[in-house]
């Protein structure tokens, strides 16, 4: 019997390994020339929205396969820097030391002091945001709220929020006294909405959509100006970053028809992810669409 | 017995299979040296147990990983002290407690809780355990919760394959202590757990490993802090969890040091090996 | 069916309960009792939560469709084809190879003792790597240096790297676990070293094999981090095992940790894997059962 069992699998092996040679050739042709696939990768919050842009790309042009992969805003630059993928995404601005990228922006997010809904503090001047991070108050009640300990929430190292939160607020991460340091965004809002005394920062699109689903947290106006989508796109939120899709410059510059072919779709797909065509996706994934 | 054609022929083949599965862990060392070498060439191996503390991508970085070490091991060991007595208990219940269909069901739901994701734990941990501990001791993501929440996906490893190690322990040797008339306790305690020990010590090496490696639930409830813990409400940093926070915005020596703590995790996992090796051999030789 | 493996293999044997002032095995007794219904009410705790918060999400369309608007519409139905394609893969490589390992080290030990023991001690290693190193050592060797890419192949591959340690240590010690009397009747008997193999070590050895198994089908469909790398993140039909195809782990981490509002539709695709690991859990015992009843081990 476990005989069968193995020639069964080998079978399906075999057989699967063929399919899996045959399905690259079921392409038609387009009647716009766009054709092909492009591998885009990098930052885990771009990835939903890629994923959905690259959807509707698709469907616009029969022919063309735009696959989104996730892992962090580094691993696109490395992949597009390796060639193993073509465009990556990068959820800040490039560093001095990527220069040899170009970026695109796509889109625009903000980020949000939050805190839990029953914290009787309504807003945070900058000063008292600086002293918590930087443990020089420890308790609410040297700043008029409750008699508890602060929970204070940082982000990992390296991502793009918290270079954001250090670069507005003018500190370094040394310095910083984080009870608790967190990853993903979605990490961020469960931990505040579970600790009532816990401040953190999060994407203002995320932290605005769980406020209205019930999620017990609340959003801090910063410098007196709300932080909702509305003040992002408007540009007087203190707090924005920019969400890129990054490219080699020279992509098309290589020699062959192919590369040519591949160059023209990695520019036509760029070009739509950042047109007011896919707007209603990106509001639909909290972000804000750029001012076109 | 002297071997035929097609026996030496099928010793080759297991022999090639074994050397491919074995080949896989060599690929893996070389992978991390090749990723952590230019790390381990400037700042420095001494760098990764001397520096200050971790911050790995500031404009004076310093790359401190021995709280991370520290943690990693207080986690496993709490996870393996409180999952081995309950898992082996599990694999005692299903084998001489429950009567037979109890036992079957009890068994399909280990299977299940083998089964369930780390994610899935780590949100549940998140969301229900982790705000249980912050009433005592804020902030509530801490050594405990890594602790409980490991023991909980380490605990179906152990008492799935205790109750396998137990179940073939020949039948002779029960019946030999069934006709002394030895209580069910005794039964257990003098003549099942010895004759089934190395395949419970064989679990118990696999729920450690997995306990080392596991990464995703630990992130969401350990807190995440780089220290050592002074306490098991502190919060810590797993050497797995630091790898999962950082490495999707690492760049360059900040990324090598990432892979640095791989290897160290490595280096502890052979660490561990080569003492359970060295037990199970003191026990069967002496 | 499970049930009638165990009772076949080492006969069901419970010595009768004490009556009266044995201590020692009443209070064990008690503890025995008392820890399986603590582990059996964190199971309720977790996976009830789980159902309550995820049932109310299901439908056949849930199941048939694909995922909308980042996974908070539509449905799950490609991830699923992935996610068993994945396992296939994963099962197909993982299976041949463990067993034979398994068969060797047990059977051969002895005329293989330093090959054997450093055999063991990887295999030992390599069960305490951490997901995340596999997958972004699938990612370096099977996506990038053999050339497979982001796919289905090199996850189910990556895959098949961590399970193994599982898959061979549960059946190395249930081959041993064999009585030599089996071994010595067969080489009485004069049977080829294969056929004894086939016939009679292997089938007794069964429930190590399927605890293995089932362990190894668990880890595999729980795994994320190491797919994440590998069969990648594309949540569109799977056409081949070269394109890459989200396994339901990864979709549910993404819906929980990335995409605001995900939370119910990552209950739902929770409730779905417990309900795929039952399913197939079911189908191995069936295939095992089959296959003890096959040998000629006395039954």
């Amino acid at each position: 019997m476990i005989k069968k069992i193995l020639k069964a699998c080998c079978v399906v092996a075999i057989s699967l390994l063929l399919v899996g040679c045959s399905g690259e050739q079921q392409e038609g042709a387009a009647a716009d020339g766009l054709i092909g696939q492009l591998i885009v990768t990098g930052s885990s919050t771009i990835a939903p929205l890629a994923g959905e842009i690259a959807k509707r790309f698709e469907q616009e042009h029969p022919g063309t396969r735009i696959d989104v992969q996730s892992g962090g805003s580094s691993r696109g630059i490395a992949d597009v820097r390796r060639g193993t993928a073509d465009i990556g995404m990068v959820s800040r601005q490039l560093n001095p030391d990527e220069i040899d990228l170009v970026a695109y922006p796509i889109a625009r997010d903000g980020v949000a002091v939050i805190l839990h809904r029953d914290n009787p503090l309504q807003a945070l001047s900058e000063d008292q945001i600086v002293a918590i991070y930087t443990g020089s108050v420890t308790r609410w009640s040297e700043i008029g709220g409750a008699d508890a300990p602060i929970t204070v929430v940082n982000k990992a190292e390296g991502r793009s929020t918290l270079e954001l939160f250090l670069s507005h607020f003018k500190l370094r991460n040394e310095d910083i006294r984080p009870s608790v340091i967190i990853g993903d965004n979605q990490q961020g809002i469960r931990t505040v909405a579970a600790d009532p005394n816990a401040i953190g920062y999060v994407s203002i699109g995320t932290a605005a959509f769980e406020v209205t689903r019930g999620t017990p947290i609340k959003a801090l106006p910063m410098d007196a100006v709300e932080a909702t989508l509305e003040s992002v796109r408007n540009g007087s939120f203190p707090l924005s970053r920019p969400l890129h899709l990054v490219t080699l410059p020279e992509a098309g510059a290589g020699a062959g028809a192919a590369r040519a072919e591949s160059a023209a779709l990695i520019q036509a797909f760029i070009e739509y992810a950042a047109s007011s065509q896919v707007d209603d996706l990106t509001e639909a994934q909290y972000f804000v669409p750029l001012a076109h | 017995m002297s071997p035929s054609r097609t026996e030496t022929s099928l010793l080759w083949l297991l022999r090639a299979l074994a050397a491919i599965a074995g080949a896989i862990t060599l690929l893996i060392v070389v992978f991390l040296l090749v990723e952590a070498w230019p790390a381990l060439r400037s700042p420095g191996f001494t760098h990764f147990l001397s520096d200050e503390a971790w911050f790995p991508s500031s404009s004076t970085p310093q790359f401190n990983i021995a709280p991370m070490v520290a943690g990693t091991v207080a986690a496993t060991l709490g996870a393996m002290l409180l999952a081995t007595p309950l898992g082996i208990a599990a694999a005692l219940f299903c084998r001489f407690y429950a009567p037979p269909a109890l036992a079957s069901g009890f068994r399909r739901l280990l299977e299940l809780l083998a089964g369930i994701p780390s994610v899935v734990y780590g949100f549940w941990g998140l969301v229900v355990l982790t705000p249980l501990i912050r009433q005592w001791a804020p902030p509530g993501q801490s050594l405990l919760a890594a602790v409980l929440i490991l023991s909980l996906m380490i605990l179906p490893t152990i008492a799935l394959l205790s109750e396998t190690a137990l179940r073939s322990i020949p039948r002779s040797y029960l019946q030999g202590a069934a006709a002394l008339g030895l209580s069910r306790w005794r039964t257990i305690s003098g003549v099942a757990l010895p004759a089934a020990r190395c395949g419970i010590a064989s679990a118990i090496m696999l729920a450690a490993g997995r306990a080392i490696g596991e990464t995703m639930a630990v992130l969401m409830v350990a807190g995440n802090i780089v220290q050592v813990p002074d306490s098991i409400f502190a919060p810590v940093r797993t050497l797995t969890a630091n790898i999962a926070l950082e490495l999707g915005y690492a760049m360059g020596g900040h990324r090598a040091a990432l892979f640095v703590s791989g290897l160290m995790l490595l280096v502890l996992i052979v660490v561990l090996v080569t003492l359970s090796d060295w037990i199970m051999r003191e026990e069967i030789h002496g | 069916m499970a049930e009638k493996t165990t009772r076949v293999v080492s006969g069901g044997f419970l010595p009768p309960a004490r009556r009266g002032t044995d201590w020692p095995d009443r209070i064990a007794t008690v503890l025995m009792w008392a820890v399986a219904l603590l582990i059996t009410a964190v199971f309720v705790w977790i996976v009830g939560d789980l159902v309550l918060q995820g049932l109310p999400h299901l439908s056949w369309e849930y199941l048939s469709a694909g995922p909308e608007d980042a996974g908070r519409g539509g449905g799950i139905a490609p991830i699923l084809v992935s996610t068993l394609l994945i396992l296939a893969v994963c099962m197909a490589v993982s299976i041949p190879l463990g067993l034979g390992t398994a068969v060797l080290l047990s059977e051969f030990g002895r005329r293989n003792q330093f090959f054997g023991r450093l055999v063991r001690y990887s295999l030992d290693v390599l069960a305490g790597v951490p997901s995340i190193v596999f997958g972004l050592f699938g990612n370096a060797f099977f996506s990038i240096t053999l050339g497979m890419g982001f796919s289905i192949l090199s996850g189910g591959l990556t895959l098949s790297c961590m399970v193994l340690p599982l898959l061979i240590r549960s059946t190395e010690s249930a081959l041993r676990a064999v009585p030599d009397d089996y071994r010595r009747a067969a080489a009485a008997l004069g049977l080829p070293v294969f056929t004894a193999l086939w016939r009679i070590l292997l089938p007794a050895a069964t429930p190590g094999l399927i605890a293995g198994l089932v362990l190894g089908i668990g880890r595999a469909l729980a795994e994320t981090a190491a797919l994440l790398f590998t069969s990648g993140y594309v949540d569109r039909m799977p056409g081949s095992l070269l394109d890459s195809g989200r396994a339901l782990s990864i979709h549910i981490y993404d819906l929980a940790m990335n995409v605001p509002g995900g939370e119910s539709n990552a209950y739902a695709s929770a409730v779905v894997l417990i309900g795929l690991l039952l399913v197939i859990n079911a189908l191995t015992f069936r295939a095992a059962d089959r296959w003890l009843h096959q040998g000629i081990t006395p039954v």
